[in-house]
């Protein structure tokens, strides 16, 4: 069964309530394991729920090839736990299983893998800047089966560091790779500090128009409601000759006021205390695992 | 002693194996996709760019992009063969396979030309002679190096048929070619070429050639030497050297590769934990090649039939 349906406001409320019970997740994930990036996952929270709930033409059960339905790749595999979370309460897997995140035999690894079988994900990343190229793999793929379906991707702004990435961009203008979707997550942010300060990007959105793709920005990457309709412009610039860059500005560690705004919770767990006050904000809705 | 006589039926590049297979495989499997980083005439991937120009993916000279690429065409049931040299797809791209293809576990053959120092005159820059190392350390990566022409073509069509990632590796030069035509490539299964009772000769690639001249010359000064043909490095046919030695008692090994990290390693691994056995080594002394011509570098770092004949009398003497 192919998921497609029109958001209506009563829905809109359920995606809001989605949102703020993967924040909660993602910060007990990475609380309980004192380990794992919550700074880039809470950023992408509203992101991941939109695609998933309501982007994505999927099928309800997973399988490898994925034909007939849409295809996500996330290239900065540290925001695991939101794709998790997301992936989850989508089901793909039970909710529970979010409890072994970063456990050892578990199959919610620190980095998304294949490797042990987890519903949802078709390729291993973690080592940046892969994403893109297996996209787009994947996007000439569904163009030789003639299988008429879009692929997304995920990568962060200081993943653009990565040379690879420009190979891909090079490669998928050049050759018309017109069914995928890159999303950008400008965030502005590294592990080392504001990206202006670890090596300055540019001028992102002139960068890819000059590599020949279609460009369009969502300014306000936390507001759902903008996500999705930004999103929905992207899918249909589609099909036009040109690979699709979405700009998403987001705000690393969104939703919790500590954590916003700086590098600082890239790649930090909080603390019980610190744990209470970022889920006192973001107060239960959904339920808990 | 009654050898069995190996005719070479004209000498032919390996890379030429490998061009006829994908071409048979464009006919034969519409499954197969081919990737090329701008050099698709030196892989002989031209015939199937041409009769399948839709399934042929020119992505210029992006070693990274392409091993990613073809990680994801992966998914939706293709079988992507990317061509490039060796040096270019290994060292360039460790993460890239490692990752996206080796720890994804996907279905790409990754088909590797102008390894070693026959590769010649373009020098140390393009020689790579420690790829079997980077590939065979990768969990559940099949790592194959073949010895002629018909070889490499059988090997060409026997991993579309395997299920997993796959390092194919072979060469520029024309070399003898000596198997069988109509041969079926067994995936780790290596072939006796030759009985013999008083040293065992496992080469690969280039070498297995040279390893018959040697075999015959040792036969003349009245030492049998059992001559066995591994072109799969990994999974390593463990039974066939073990059976071997039990013969003979001692082993040369024999490749385009530095001797660290290449067959001769995974030789000895074997040995060390069954049956320990002096072995000897005919391989590259920890060093990057030059220019040249083939024969020279081959005759310069000891790759060739007079450097596993020194070695065969020398490790019989350690018995």
């Amino acid at each position: 069964m192919l998921k497609n349906k029109t958001t209506q406001m009563a829905d809109l409320q359920h995606l809001e309530d989605l949102v703020v019970q993967v924040r909660r997740d993602i910060l007990r994930q990475v609380h309980a394991v004192n380990s794992g990036h919550p700074g880039g996952s809470l950023g992408c929270t509203e992101f991941f729920v939109a695609l998933y709930q309501e982007l994505l033409d999927r099928k309800e059960d997973f399988d490898m090839d994925g034909i007939g339905e849409d295809l996500f790749f996330l290239s900065n595999g540290h925001i695991s736990p939101v794709f998790y979370s997301v992936l989850a309460r989508s089901g793909y897997f039970p909710v529970e299983e979010l409890k072994t995140f970063r456990h050892i035999d578990s199959r919610l690894q620190g980095h998304p893998t294949t490797h042990e079988g987890l519903p949802g994900i078709r390729i291993a990343s973690g080592s940046l800047g892969q994403g893109i190229s297996a996209s787009i793999g994947a996007a000439e793929t569904k163009k030789l089966n003639k299988d008429n379906h879009l692929i997304y991707t995920l990568c962060g702004d200081g993943e653009l560091q990565e040379g690879q990435n420009w190979e891909a961009i090079m490669y998928a203008a050049g050759n018309k790779v017109d069914n995928l979707i890159v999303s950008i997550d400008l965030n502005g942010q590294q592990i080392d500090g504001a990206t202006q300060n670890v090596l300055p990007l540019g001028n992102v959105k002139e960068k890819f128009e000059a590599f020949g793709w279609d460009v369009l920005e969502i300014k306000e990457g936390n507001n759902l409601s903008a996500v999705l309709d930004g999103m929905k412009k992207a899918k249909e610039k589609t099909g036009n000759g040109k690979p699709v860059c979405v700009l998403l500005h987001t705000v690393m560690g969104n939703g919790v006021d500590f954590m916003m705004h700086t590098h600082a919770w890239h790649g930090k767990a909080p603390n019980d205390e610190q744990l209470e006050k970022a889920l006192s904000q973001n107060p239960e809705t959904l339920g808990d695992y | 002693m009654n050898m069995k006589k190996y005719t070479d039926s004209g000498k032919k590049d390996t890379r030429s194996g490998f061009g006829a297979g994908l071409t048979e495989l464009g006919k034969t499997n519409e499954n197969v996709v081919a990737l090329c980083a701008d050099l698709t005439g030196s892989l002989k991937m031209d015939a199937f760019k041409e009769n399948h120009p839709k399934r042929f993916f020119q992505v210029g000279i992006a070693e990274a992009n392409m091993m990613g690429m073809a990680a994801g065409m992966t998914i939706g049931g293709k079988i992507p063969f990317t061509g490039t040299f060796a040096n270019f797809s290994t060292g360039r791209v460790y993460d890239q396979i490692r990752q996206s293809i080796a720890y994804s576990g996907k279905n790409v053959k990754i088909c590797a030309s102008h390894a070693g120092v026959t590769l010649g005159e373009d020098g140390a820059t393009h020689q790579i002679l420690e790829d079997l190392g980077l590939m065979k350390m990768l969990p559940g990566m099949t790592v194959i190096n073949t010895c002629d022409y018909n070889q490499t073509k059988a090997a060409t069509l026997a991993v579309a048929e395997y299920e997993g990632p796959v390092y194919l590796r072979f060469g520029r030069p024309k070399v003898a070619n000596f198997t069988s035509e109509d041969q079926t490539f067994e995936i780790g299964k290596a072939v006796h070429l030759q009985e013999g009772t008083d040293v065992t000769l496992v080469a690969t690639g280039h070498l297995v050639w040279e390893a018959l001249l040697a075999a015959e010359k040792l036969n003349e000064e009245g030492i049998s030497a059992e001559v066995i043909n591994i072109h799969t490095i990994k999974p390593l046919d463990n039974k066939a050297i073990l059976d071997s030695v039990t013969k003979t008692g001692c082993i040369v090994t024999a490749e385009e590769h530095n001797y660290l990290g290449g067959l001769g390693e995974s030789v000895s691994r074997v040995l060390a934990k069954n049956a320990p056995t002096p072995q000897e080594f005919v391989a590259t002394q920890d060093t990057f090649g030059e220019s040249g011509t083939p024969e020279q570098l081959m005759e310069k770092y000891g790759l060739n039939a007079n450097a596993i004949i020194n070695a065969a009398k020398k490790v019989i003497e350690r018995k």
